[in-house]
């Protein structure tokens, strides 16, 4: 089936990227995100400092007293071959190695000799000033205390791994990043529980006001212990009930009216008949104002009948009485209803089962006035084509007329249209409301309703009514 | 049409419609008594109780409700209601005080003698119905109009007991309510489906011994009724 080219309905505004709830729940992950990577951050510079200086200080200390034991076990005949012997007596923290420098002879340390040795601290160290700095040694962060021996002509180093502090603040840094992550899950968590809580009394008026469009007016907000939603709750419910009110209001006029039109009607109609049966006691003149009363009669009736429906659905007080309806059953009575055969009817995927979820009597009225359209308006219905998917029932009535222009494919849904007047056949004009309730009909069932070319190339014009599939094992009634 | 002194009492407060009414069902062979209100109504039947009551709900004094279900009381004399509004509550609420059918003014007078008929055929017309059912604690004796609940007499007007021997004919059988209406209300297509749902209502809290959980009359959603076996 295809599309309906006038009768789409205006496409919803483009759904905003982030609703209420998504924003919510991301600002709390990214706030949560962004202070416990700050948090993170300033701990890891704080803890490497602390780090550091501890490692400094006492590396220091230790490099200063075994630069001074050193100093006094050299004698000025101390050479280098005399030195391993005292270096080995001297102090040794993990990862530190010593390298001694006396005259122009250097001691290296195990991995580590002079060429290592920052060049600035060695002329530092050589001018007389102790110092130390944090370098890189073979690819690894060292700490390098130089001490100048000043009896001699001599310098202390010690060279400290700190390739450990390094894994100390990375293990500290992984800990840190695993705690950012989950402090943002638990942000994002408690974003939703928190966009949850602000949205579900939101979520409650939108299926409060749902149910009322959806004919049940009597739905209110059950009343909440939240001063901040206590405002939305009354303003809600009080126009929920004004609304109430003004459509049982409406609803009763209509009642009203039709009670007050419907009484005289009556003896109208059953005067009529009284005169009908004694038609051969009337002269010519007398049975020709008969039929002219009689006929007009029942054309009054029925257009006072469509104008009621139409104040009621005017009035929003149209109801469905729904049950589960055999299309095939509905359509061919509805043809037999009007003296028509139905042979015209024609299924397609063996659906002579189809149900539709619908109200009888306005159901059986849509087609009603779709197939005397067709008559009136389109020389003769040609074809009842009944088709359908998962979801949806189509109901197509094709006629040999000249077809509907694309221009006239909306407004002859309009009331008292009067568009397809030219093509007009037989001497009941109708009330000019017919399309306009098959229209409001099909709508109160859900469905759609349009006018388009008759599909097999032929002159003529065909009405598809769409409507919900009905599924018994699937729904309630 | 030959039809034996059918007589019909009427009930309608409006003059005018009274009038025309009685004579349009005159026309179409009834005998007619006409009454203004509820109350001269249920007096007029107490005297002559006649053989089809037709009542316009909105009565001055007692309502067409009351006049309903007073009737009813003592009788199951065919009822017809007459509204003129398109209240479902009046439909549903007419048929609960007992009416077994209702017509929405402005009615023509053949479809209410139509109706008239339908509602005094003494049952079905045809020749397969058995001289008596018997299901679990429910026996029908369709010939003479008998319906027995555990060997009790229970008392039916002639629209449930139709109803419920349609039902009763081929039990396990779904009939929708199409099928309902057609066989027992001789109405088309387009009857109203709540004539047979508010039946069963009925029917359901004369025979059933817990109406609310149905042992026999079940509802078989989206399609009907059935009489389970």
């Amino acid at each position: 089936m295809s599309e309906p080219a006038a009768d789409q309905d205006t496409a919803p505004p483009p759904a905003r990227k982030f609703g209420l709830q998504s924003s919510i729940l991301f600002s709390f992950a990214i706030g949560g995100l962004a202070l416990s990577l700050l948090l993170a951050g300033a701990t890891l510079v704080l803890a490497r400092q602390q780090l550091v200086d501890n490692r400094e200080g006492a590396a220091a200390a230790i490099a200063t007293n075994n630069a001074s034991r050193l100093s006094n076990q050299l004698t000025p005949e101390s050479t280098l071959e005399s030195l391993p012997s005292i270096v080995d007596s001297l102090t040794r923290i993990e990862g530190a190695q010593p390298i001694v420098r006396l005259n122009n002879s250097w001691l290296p340390g195990p991995e580590i000799g002079r060429e290592d040795l920052p060049l600035l601290l060695r002329i530092r160290v050589a001018n007389g000033a102790a110092g130390q700095l944090i370098t890189e040694i073979k690819g690894r962060p060292h700490l390098v205390i130089g001490i100048p021996l000043v009896a001699f002509d001599a310098d202390y180093f010690e060279v400290v791994d700190l390739v450990d502090l390094d894994d100390t603040l990375r293990t500290l840094q992984i800990i840190l990043g695993s705690a950012a992550a989950f402090t943002t899950l638990m942000g994002a968590l408690v974003g939703l529980w928190a966009s949850r809580r602000t949205l579900r009394p939101l979520r409650r008026v939108g299926v409060a006001a749902a149910a009322i469009a959806g004919g049940r007016l009597d739905t209110r907000l059950a009343a909440i212990d939240d001063p901040d939603l206590d405002q939305l709750t009354q303003s809600f419910n009080e126009m929920a009930e004004a609304l109430e009110q003004r459509i049982q209001r409406d609803a009763r006029f209509a009642s009203d009216v039709s009670h007050e039109l419907r009484s005289p009607l009556t003896t109208l109609t059953s005067s009529v008949s009284v005169l009908e049966a004694r038609r051969h006691e009337l002269s010519e003149r007398s049975r020709t104002a008969l039929d002219l009363l009689s006929g007009d009669l029942s054309r009054f009736s029925r257009l006072v009948e469509d104008l009621l429906e139409i104040s009621r659905f005017d009035a929003g007080a149209a109801s469905l009485d729904l049950s589960g309806l055999k299309v095939h059953a509905l359509l061919s009575a509805t043809l037999r209803s009007l003296h028509l055969e139905d042979t015209a009817l024609i299924e397609n995927q063996g659906a002579l089962d189809l149900l539709v979820n619908g109200d009888k009597r306005r159901l059986g009225r849509v087609f009603s006035n779709l197939f005397t359209n067709a008559l009136r308006y389109g020389n003769g219905i040609s074809a009842v084509v009944i088709s359908a998917d998962l979801k949806h029932v189509w109901v197509a009535v094709d006629d040999h007329g000249p077809g509907v222009m694309v221009t006239e494919r909306e407004k002859i849904f309009e009331r008292f249209s009067r568009g397809l007047a030219g093509g007009q056949r037989g001497d009941d004009p109708g009330s000019g409301l017919g399309l306009s309730m098959v229209r409001e009909d099909v709508r109160l069932h859900g469905g759609r309703v349009w006018a388009e070319d008759r599909p097999d190339g032929n002159v003529g014009a065909r009405f598809v009514v769409e409507l919900p599939r009905f599924n018994p094992d699937l729904e309630d009634l | 049409m030959t039809l034996r002194e059918t007589r019909i009492l009427t009930v309608e407060d409006d003059e005018r419609i009274r009038t025309a009414v009685r004579l349009a069902l005159e026309e179409e062979g009834w005998a007619v008594d006409e009454t203004a209100t509820g109350e001269d109504a249920l007096t007029a039947f107490a005297r002559q109780p006649a053989d089809v009551v037709l009542i316009d709900i909105m009565l001055p004094g007692i309502d067409g409700f009351e006049v309903c279900r007073n009737i009813r009381r003592t009788s199951d004399v065919p009822i017809v209601m007459v509204t003129a509004r398109d209240d479902t509550h009046d439909v549903v609420a007419g048929l609960e005080a007992g009416a077994d059918d209702y017509l929405t003014k402005p009615f023509a007078p053949k479809e209410l003698s139509a109706r008239i008929r339908a509602l005094l055929r003494r049952a079905r017309s045809t020749d397969n119905v058995p001289s008596r059912i018997v299901i679990d604690r429910l026996e029908l004796i369709p010939d003479e109009g008998v319906v027995k609940v555990e060997d009790k007499e229970i008392h039916l007007t002639r629209t449930e007991f139709r109803l419920l021997v349609e039902l009763a004919v081929q039990p396990g059988r779904v009939l929708s309510r199409e099928d309902l209406l057609q066989k027992v209300w001789d109405y088309d297509y387009f009857g109203d489906g709540r004539l047979v749902d508010v039946h069963v209502r009925r029917l359901r809290t004369k025979i059933e011994p817990d109406p609310a959980n149905p042992r026999y009359v079940i509802t078989v959603r989206g399609m009907g009724y059935k009489l389970q076996p």
